[in-house]
C-alpha cells in the first residue's frame, strides 16, 4: 500500500492532472467555456487546500522509490506553484473575454503546465526533474502562442519553442555526463560523489545552463523580452512567476542535496551570472517604453537577485531565496494582473507608459493596487519586496560576497527609476485623449486586493513565514528574521 | 480587573477609526455632530470607567501586573513586545487622562459645535487619548516612545487644527521641531540604556540599574530629562507652548495643560530609582525646573491675552514640577500634576467658554452689520463678565483659589509639599542651590497668585470694557451670555475637584503633630511609595510648620495686593504703574526675556542662509548634476544594449552558445 500513501502525499498534483483531464474533456464535448472555467476553479481550489495542509503538516520524505520528495522545499514550491496557479486562471478568465478570445484549451493547458511545475519542484531524481521541466515547457509553449491569430504571439511561441528545445539539449547531455560520471540520477547519490573528473564538471555546468535558460538568467535570457511581450498578459504573469518558482526550488534542492561538492565553483559562477543578470535587467528595463515589456526585464533583473541568494549558497541564502520566490510570485502576478485590467479595455497598444498618463485616477483603486506592486517590486519597505531582497543581500553578506552585495543594491536602486516612471504617468500625466475605463468584475479586483494585502502582511511580519523556511534547512537559519 | 488593561488602550483608537474613516468617507456622516461628539465622548469615559475599576481592584502594595499582548519587534538580540503596564503610578495617570480626557471631550461637544471639521477634530483628540494612554501604560521605552511621538503627531495635528491660518500652522510646525529636539536626547538615552542594559522593558532596567557605571546613569539621566524639557515645555525648550495656544482651547486644556506636557514629569518619576543614584543630575533638573517656574511666572504677568496667561503660568507649574523632581519629591511632583490637571483644564476650559462668549458678540455685531474687529482673547476688552456668565466666574474663581494655594484648595497642599521638598534637599548635598532654589520657588509661588488674581479680577469683576473701547461696540453686552451646560457641567466638575482634589495628599504631619499618633493620612503618599524613590523628609515638625505658614502668608498677602491693584477697572492702571516701578526688567518679561529673537537669530537665520547659499546651490549643481550624469550614462549603455535584441532566433541562439562557454569555464577553471 506505498504506493497509495506515496499518492496521499502527492495529492495537489494528482488533483491536477485529473483536473486537467477532466476539463480537457469537457472542452472535447462542447461544454460552456464558463462551465470549464468554473470546473478548473474547482480543482484547483481544492489542490490549493490540500498544498495549504502540505506545507504546514506534510513530514519530510521521498516517495515513489525516492523519484520524488515531500515536505519542506517541495511543499512550499508546491504551494506557490498552485496558489499562483489558482490566480492566475481567476485573471487569465477575465483577461480573455476581455481580448475577445476566449479559447477554452488555456484551461487543461494551465492545469498539465501546474502538474509539470509541481513534478519539477518536488523531484528528488534528474529524471523526475526532466519530466517534470519537460511537461512544463511544452504546455508553456502551447500557452504563448494560445491566441492563434496574433501573429506576435504565435512568434514569441515558436522562438520559445526553438530555443527551448536547444535548451532542453543541454540539459539531457548534462544528465548523461553526470550519470556517466557518478552512476546515478538520483541527487543524494550523486551528491556522495566527490571524485572532480572531466566528466562530472561537464555536466555540473551543462545542467546549470538549462536552469539558467528555463529562469531567463543572462546571457540566456534573450527569449524573455519578446515572449513576455507576445504572451497574453496574464500567462506573462504566469510564465514569470510560477516557472521560474518550481524551476528554482529544484534548484534549491539540486544545489543542496546534489552539488555540495562544487558548492565553491558554482558560487563564483553564480555571483558572474548574477551580476550581468542584474545590471543588464535593470539598465535595459530603464529604456523601455512598453510596460509589459519592462516588467519583463524587471523579472529578469529579479532573478539576478534569487541568484545572488543561491550564490550564497548558505542555509541562509536558499531560505532567502525561497521567501523571496513567495514575495515575488505575490507582487509580479499582482502587477501583471493591473496590466492586464489596463490591456483588456484597449488593444495591445494600451501598453505603452504614454497611454498610462491620468488612468491612477480613472479607477482609483486599480491604481492604488498597481502602486503598491510596483513599490513592493521596487523594494520599498514595508513591502514583501523589500524583505525579499533585504534577505538575500543579508545572506551574502554573510557568505562574504561584498562586492556582490554592493552591485545588487546600486542595481535595486536603480530599479526604483523605471517603477516610479509608471507611478508618475499614472497620478502626474495628463492623459492626452479620454480614456473610458470599465469597473473591474468584482472577482478580479478582489484577487488582487488579496494579493496586495499579503504583500503588504508579509512586509510587515515576515516572520512567521522565514521561521517556517528556515526550518526546511537544518534549522540554523533562524537568526535572520528581521 | 488588571487583565483589561489593553481595551483602556483599544477603545479611543475604536473610537478615532470610527470616527476617522466614516469622517473621511462619507458626506452625511460628518453632518450627524452629536452622534460623532458622543461616540468620541464615550471612547473615552468607558476607559475610564475600566481604569477605575482596575484602580479600586488595587491596593497600595499590589504588585505590578503586565498585559503582554504579543512581540512587536524582533530582531536579533533585541526584542520588543507590545505590553501595557499596571501600577499605582501608570493607573493614576491613565485616570487622570481619561477622566480630565472625557470632560474635556464632553466641553468640546459644546465648543466646537459651529466647526466644519467636527469629525476631524473628534478623531484627533481620540487619536491623542491613544497615543497618551500607550505613554503613560506602557511596559517598555519603545511602548512608552511610541506614545511619546504619538501624543507629539495629535499635538501638532490640534494646534495647526485651522491650518488656514498661517501664524497657526507655524505655532503647529515650531511645537514639533521643537518637540524633536528633546526626542532626539530621548532616542540616544534609549540607546545608552540598550546598550548597558540589553532590554528597554522597564522591570529589566529599574532591576539592573548597577550595569550603569555612575557616568552612563548621569548622561541617561540628562538625556532624558533634555527629552522632557521638550515635552514639558521647560527652558530652553519651552518657547513652543505659549504658540501652541494657536489651537482649539479644549485642546489648549487637554493637551498643553493636562496630560501631555506632564508626560516628562511622569518618565522622570518613572525612573526616579536612577534618578536618585546621580544627585548632580537631580540638580539639574531642579534647577532649570526652577528657572522655568520664575521666568514664566514674571512673563505671565505682563501678557494680556488670557490664553497666553494660562500657556506661560502652565510652562511655570511645570518648572514646578520639575524643582520637585529634583529636589527628590518625585510623589510631590505627581500629586502637583494631578492637582494641576484639575484647575488648570478648569482654567483652560474657562478661558474657552469666555472666549466663546466674546467670539458671540463679535459674531452678533457683524450680524447687526457692524464691522467691529477686536481680538477676543484680550482681557482689556473683558471686565464684568460674572455677572452675565455665572458658572464661568465661579468656577473659575475657585480654580485660581486653587493654583495660588489657598489653604483647603487642592493646589495649597500639593505647592506647599513641593516647597517643603525643595527645603528639604537644601539639608543634604549643594545646600546653598538649594535653599536658593527654595527662595525662588516662594518667589514664583507669590507671584502665582498675584497673576492669577490679575487675571481673574480684570476678566470677571468691574464693568464690561469692549462697549467703551471699540467703536461700534455700544451696548454689545447684551450678546453676552453663559455658555451652554455641555460646557458648564465639565467645568463645575474640574472645578470641583480643584476644591477637593488637595485632600488624597494632606500631610502626615498636620495630625502627628497634634495626636502623637503615628496615623497615615496622606494617601497619595502611602499609594506611590512603592514605585518611587522618595526621598525622607528630615524637616522637623517646627519646620515643616514654619513652611506651611510661609505658603499661606505668600499666598494671601499676593491675594490682597492684586485684590487691590485689579479689582474695580484698575487694572490697567495698576499695570502701568507696575511698568513704571520696575522699568527696564518690566520690558524685559514683556518681552518674553527674547528669547524667540535669540532662538531666531542664533540658529534660525543662520541655517536659513547656508541652506540657500551653500546647501541649495550643492544640491542643485552637485547632487542633482551627478544623479543626472549617472542616469544619462544608464540609458545609453541601455539603448546600446537593445540592439543586440534583435528579435532573430539565430542571434539568440549565438549568445546562449556564448553564455554555455562562460558557464563551462567558470565552473572548470
Amino acid at each position: 500500500m506505498e504506493i497509495l500513501n506515496d499518492l496521499l502525499n502527492y495529492l495537489p498534483a494528482a488533483i491536477v492532472a485529473v483536473g486537467g483531464l477532466v476539463v480537457m474533456m469537457m472542452d472535447g464535448y462542447k461544454a460552456k467555456s464558463r462551465l470549464i472555467y468554473q470546473t478548473t476553479m474547482f480543482f484547483l481550489a481544492g489542490a490549493l487546500v490540500i498544498a495549504t495542509y502540505d506545507l504546514l503538516y506534510q513530514e519530510v520524505g521521498t516517495l515513489f522509490s525516492d523519484m520524488a520528495a515531500s515536505g519542506s522545499t517541495a511543499a512550499f514550491g508546491t504551494f506557490i506553484v498552485v496558489f499562483g496557479t489558482f490566480f492566475t486562471v481567476i485573471l487569465t478568465h477575465d483577461y480573455l473575454i476581455g481580448v475577445k478570445h476566449n479559447y477554452p484549451q488555456v484551461y487543461p493547458l494551465l492545469m498539465f503546465c501546474t502538474v509539470g511545475m509541481i513534478v519539477l519542484a518536488t523531484a528528488n531524481d534528474l529524471v523526475t526533474v526532466f519530466i517534470g521541466l519537460e511537461t512544463m515547457s511544452i504546455s508553456l509553449y502551447a500557452l504563448a502562442g494560445i491566441i492563434r491569430d496574433k501573429q506576435l504571439g504565435v512568434e514569441s511561441a515558436l522562438k520559445y519553442f526553438i530555443l527551448g528545445a536547444f535548451s532542453t539539449g543541454f540539459f539531457l547531455y548534462g544528465i548523461a555526463l553526470l550519470y556517466g560520471a557518478t552512476g546515478s540520477t538520483n541527487l543524494s547519490e550523486i551528491g556522495a560523489y566527490t571524485d572532480g573528473s572531466m566528466i562530472y564538471w561537464g555536466g555540473v555546468s551543462m545542467l546549470l545552463v538549462a536552469f539558467f535558460f528555463k529562469i531567463s538568467a543572462v546571457p540566456f535570457h534573450m527569449w524573455t523580452p519578446d515572449v513576455y511581450t507576445g504572451s497574453p498578459t496574464t500567462i506573462t504573469a504566469y510564465m514569470s512567476t510560477a516557472s521560474k518558482t518550481a524551476a528554482i526550488v529544484a534548484l534549491v534542492l539540486i544545489l543542496e542535496r546534489a552539488l555540495p561538492y562544487a558548492a565553491d565553483q558554482i558560487t563564483s559562477t553564480m555571483a558572474i551570472i548574477a551580476i550581468m543578470t542584474m545590471v543588464l535587467g535593470n539598465t535595459v528595463a530603464m529604456v523601455q517604453d512598453n510596460v509589459k515589456r519592462m516588467l519583463a526585464y524587471s523579472s529578469i533583473a529579479h532573478v539576478g537577485y534569487l541568484l545572488v541568494g543561491l550564490a550564497a549558497g548558505t542555509d541562509l541564502g536558499f531560505t532567502a531565496v525561497l521567501y523571496y520566490l513567495l514575495a515575488y510570485s505575490l507582487m509580479n502576478i499582482g502587477a501583471f494582473g493591473v496590466v492586464a485590467y489596463y490591456e483588456k479595455n484597449h488593444d495591445v497598444h494600451f501598453n505603452n507608459i504614454e497611454s498610462y498618463a491620468g488612468l491612477g485616477y480613472k479607477q482609483p483603486l486599480m491604481g492604488i493596487l498597481l502602486s503598491v506592486f510596483l513599490l513592493s517590486l521596487a523594494g520599498i519597505p514595508p513591502l514583501a519586496g523589500f524583505i525579499g531582497k533585504y534577505l538575500v543581500f543579508a545572506a551574502a553578506v554573510e557568505a562574504g560576497l561584498i562586492n556582490l552585495v554592493i552591485i545588487g543594491v546600486l542595481a535595486s536602486a536603480a530599479s526604483a527609476y523605471f517603477y516610479l516612471r509608471v507611478m508618475v504617468y499614472l497620478y502626474f500625466k495628463e492623459s492626452k485623449e479620454p480614456v473610458k475605463l470599465m469597473k473591474p468584475l468584482r472577482v478580479y479586483s478582489f484577487s488582487l486586493v488579496v494579493l496586495a494585502v499579503l504583500t503588504l502582511y508579509f512586509g510587515i511580519l515576515p516572520a512567521g513565514i522565514t521561521e517556517l523556511i528556515a526550518s526546511y534547512f537544518s534549522g540554523n537559519g533562524l537568526a535572520i528574521v528581521p | 480587573m488588571a487583565e483589561y488593561v489593553w481595551l483602556i488602550v483599544l477603545i479611543p483608537l475604536i473610537g478615532f477609526l470610527i470616527n476617522g474613516i466614516g469622517g473621511l468617507s462619507s458626506e452625511a456622516y460628518r453632518k450627524q455632530k452629536t452622534l460623532i461628539g458622543t461616540i468620541a465622548t464615550i471612547s473615552v469615559f468607558i476607559p475610564f470607567l475600566i481604569a477605575l475599576q482596575i484602580f479600586f481592584g488595587m491596593g497600595a502594595d499590589s504588585e505590578p501586573y503586565v498585559a503582554r499582548l504579543f512581540t512587536w519587534i524582533e530582531a536579533g538580540s533585541f526584542s520588543s513586545e507590545v505590553a501595557y503596564r499596571v501600577d499605582q503610578l501608570s493607573i493614576i495617570m491613565a485616570l487622570v487622562v481619561t477622566g480630565v480626557g472625557a470632560l474635556i471631550h464632553l466641553y468640546s461637544m459644546g465648543y466646537m459645535k459651529d466647526d466644519e471639521g467636527y469629525w476631524k477634530f473628534f478623531a484627533y483628540l481620540n487619536l491623542f487619548i491613544f497615543a497618551m494612554l500607550n505613554l503613560v501604560l506602557g511596559n517598555n521605552l519603545i511602548l512608552l516612545f511610541l506614545g511619546w511621538e504619538g501624543v507629539g503627531v495629535c499635538s501638532y495635528l490640534l494646534i495647526g487644527y485651522w491650518y488656514g491660518d498661517m501664524a497657526k500652522s507655524d505655532a503647529a510646525k515650531k511645537a514639533f521641531v521643537f518637540n524633536r529636539v528633546g526626542d532626539f536626547a530621548f532616542l540616544v538615552a534609549m540607546f545608552l540604556v540598550f546598550r548597558a542594559v540589553g532590554s528597554l522593558d522597564f522591570d529589566i532596567i529599574l532591576n539592573n540599574l548597577s550595569a550603569f557605571t555612575p557616568e552612563i546613569t548621569f548622561w541617561v539621566a540628562v538625556l532624558m530629562f533634555i527629552g522632557a524639557t521638550g515635552k514639558s515645555a521647560q527652558i530652553p525648550l519651552f518657547v513652543w507652548l505659549p504658540d501652541a495656544m494657536a489651537g482649539p482651547t479644549p485642546v489648549s486644556a487637554l493637551i498643553h495643560a493636562a496630560t501631555m506636557v506632564t508626560s516628562g514629569i511622569y518618565l522622570i518619576s518613572r525612573f526616579s530609582s536612577m534618578y536618585v543614584l546621580t544627585p548632580e543630575a537631580m540638580l539639574i533638573v531642579a534647577i532649570i525646573g526652577g528657572l522655568t517656574a520664575i521666568v514664566a511666572a514674571t512673563i505671565a504677568i505682563t501678557q494680556y491675552d488670557i490664553k497666553k496667561v494660562l500657556a506661560y503660568s502652565t510652562v511655570s507649574q511645570l518648572g514646578f514640577m520639575f524643582l520637585a523632581l529634583g529636589s527628590g519629591g518625585f510623589i510631590a511632583a505627581m500629586f502637583h500634576v494631578v492637582t494641576h490637571a484639575f484647575f488648570k483644564a478648569c482654567l483652560f476650559l474657562g478661558s474657552g467658554s469666555v472666549i466663546h462668549a466674546m467670539h458671540h458678540v463679535e459674531h452678533e455685531l457683524e450680524h447687526e452689520g457692524k464691522d467691529v474687529h477686536f481680538d477676543p482673547q484680550d482681557m482689556r476688552y473683558m471686565g464684568g463678565l460674572k455677572k452675565y456668565m455665572p458658572s464661568t466666574y465661579w468656577t473659575f474663581l475657585l480654580s485660581t483659589f486653587a493654583i495660588a494655594g489657598i489653604p483647603v484648595f487642592s493646589g495649597f497642599f500639593s505647592k506647599d509639599e513641593i516647597l517643603a521638598f525643595v527645603f528639604n534637599a537644601g539639608m543634604g548635598e549643594y545646600s546653598y542651590i538649594y535653599f536658593a532654589l527654595w527662595g525662588m520657588a516662594v518667589l514664583t509661588a507669590f507671584l502665582t497668585a498675584y497673576y492669577m488674581f490679575r487675571l481673574t479680577l480684570t476678566t470677571f469683576h468691574g464693568t464690561f470694557k469692549l462697549p467703551s473701547k471699540v467703536k461700534g461696540a455700544e451696548d454689545s453686552e447684551k450678546y453676552l451670555h453663559e455658555s451652554p451646560s455641555t460646557m458648564t457641567i465639565p467645568l463645575w466638575i474640574l472645578g470641583g475637584l480643584a476644591v477637593i482634589g488637595g485632600f488624597m495628599g494632606v500631610p502626615d504631619f498636620f495630625v502627628t503633630t497634634f495626636t502623637s499618633s503615628d496615623i497615615k493620612i496622606n494617601w497619595l503618599h502611602a499609594w506611590l511609595d512603592g514605585v518611587t524613590s522618595d526621598s525622607a523628609l528630615v524637616l522637623s515638625y517646627g519646620t515643616k510648620w514654619i513652611l506651611v505658614a510661609i505658603a499661606i502668608l505668600i499666598a494671601v498677602f499676593a491675594t490682597v495686593l492684586a485684590y487691590r491693584n485689579y479689582d474695580n477697572d484698575k487694572g490697567e492702571a495698576s499695570d502701568a504703574a507696575l511698568e513704571k516701578r520696575f522699568g527696564s526688567l518690566y520690558q524685559v518679561w514683556s518681552d518674553k526675556y527674547k528669547i524667540d529673537e535669540i532662538y531666531d537669530a542664533s540658529i534660525i537665520q543662520p541655517t536659513f542662509k547656508l541652506s540657500d547659499r551653500v546647501l541649495a546651490v550643492f544640491d542643485m549643481k552637485i547632487v542633482d548634476g551627478f544623479v543626472n550624469a549617472v542616469g544619462g550614462t544608464v540609458r545609453f549603455f541601455g539603448s546600446l544594449l537593445r540592439f543586440v535584441q534583435t528579435g532573430v532566433v539565430q542571434t539568440y541562439a549565438l549568445v546562449f552558445i556564448i553564455g554555455v562557454i562562460l558557464v563551462l569555464s567558470l565552473i572548470i577553471f
